[in-house]
């Protein structure tokens, strides 16, 4: 990985981050489209929850991660606090794996 | 930032300690995987300072210790940070009006500092919410990350520890009470489906995007309701959403 390489993803990626703060001003915004901003970011990070729990690389991530980050959502939904929730998922894929089960 | 971390409640700032600690494990094992795979340590430390967003410092090493062109690298990770766009829209109120903000702000732009974000109504813990836990993770990893570096190879395997697991449920912590609101649960359990459904078939970071086609509808809906409020009224009633 050459340090051009370095910089020219974080460039990248610093102008994806900017580009919001920046454009957000200059554009008048209706109610509504600023409402659909909002649903597009938790749309993303539910597709980032699903694919994070359930692939690695482009194929099945295995039982184990699935089933804790299962355990995860039981709990929030039961509204565990927030560290028994992270804890109790990173348990449950540990002691899965511990268990013979990838 | 003193006033930063009296505007949040201690829950919201213990949530972001926990967040840190476990990006902080995730971030030492980075930096152990990349320099046990073979990079020189300054590699992954300048990445975590200078891109700071880990899913895509995981790919684009993972593309080169698999022998990838270093271009592959850079267009594998900017695919998968390519969601920061959307989410630099959503949170852009609470970078403010101010330049020196905004471009120190972006920067700690993350899923993590988002989530913490959306959870919070009131415009000044919305902004202090960002702050702090956008801050405070930037600290963590690259404190990790270069930790994770020196000590190389003595790091063990942190999927036997399931920290794998830890990400998304974390990030499921923070989404989830959104998901009450029916126009956001149905395109966010759409997108979700979707962006599995095709993970077999894109390259790492689309599918994730490809979530956002669950939005057609809702964008449909937003365009119709821009015209006048009179062509509201004349809308047929079985339309409305």
């Amino acid at each position: 990985m050459p340090l051009f390489a370095v910089l020219l993803l974080a460039a990248g990626t610093y102008a994806l981050r900017l580009a919001g703060p920046v454009l957000r001003d200059r554009l008048h915004l209706s109610e509504g489209l600023e409402r659909l901003l909002s649903t597009a970011a938790a749309v993303l990070l539910v597709a980032l929850v699903a694919t994070a729990a359930l692939t690695q690389g482009q194929g099945f991530a295995g039982w184990a991660r699935p089933a804790g980050v299962l355990v995860a959502g039981v709990l929030v939904l039961r509204r565990a606090p927030f560290p028994l929730v992270v804890v109790a998922a990173a348990a449950t894929t540990a002691l899965l794996r511990l268990g013979g089960v990838s | 930032m003193r006033s930063a971390l009296r505007t949040l409640d201690r829950g919201t700032l213990r949530d972001i300690a926990l967040v840190c600690l476990a990006d902080a494990l995730v971030g030492a094992s980075f930096g152990a995987i990349a320099v046990s795979g073979g990079l020189p340590p300054w590699v992954p430390v300048a990445m975590s300072v200078l891109v700071f967003a880990g899913g895509s410092q995981f790919a684009a090493v993972g593309v080169v210790l698999a022998g990838g062109g270093p271009i592959a690298a850079v267009v594998t990770g900017f695919v998968l940070n390519a969601r920061l766009l959307p989410f630099g829209f959503a949170v852009a109120d609470v970078l403010g009006g101010r330049w020196r903000d905004r471009l120190l702000g972006a920067h700690v732009l993350t899923d993590e500092s988002t989530a913490f974000t959306l959870r919070q109504r009131d415009p000044k813990a919305r902004r202090a919410a960002y702050w702090v836990c956008g801050l405070a993770l930037f600290a963590a990893w690259n404190i990790a990350v270069l930790l994770g570096a020196l000590a190389g190879g003595a790091i063990g395997d942190t999927d036997a520890l399931g920290l794998d697991a830890a990400f998304p449920a974390v990030l499921l912590a923070l989404v989830l009470p959104s998901l009450t609101d029916r126009s956001v649960r149905n395109p966010a359990l759409a997108g979700a489906v979707l962006a599995v459904a095709a993970t077999p078939f894109l390259p790492p970071g689309l599918p994730v995007l490809l979530a956002l086609a669950a939005l057609v509808p809702a964008v449909r809906t937003v365009l119709r309701r821009t015209p006048a409020p009179a062509a509201r009224a004349a809308e047929p009633a079985g339309e409305a959403r």
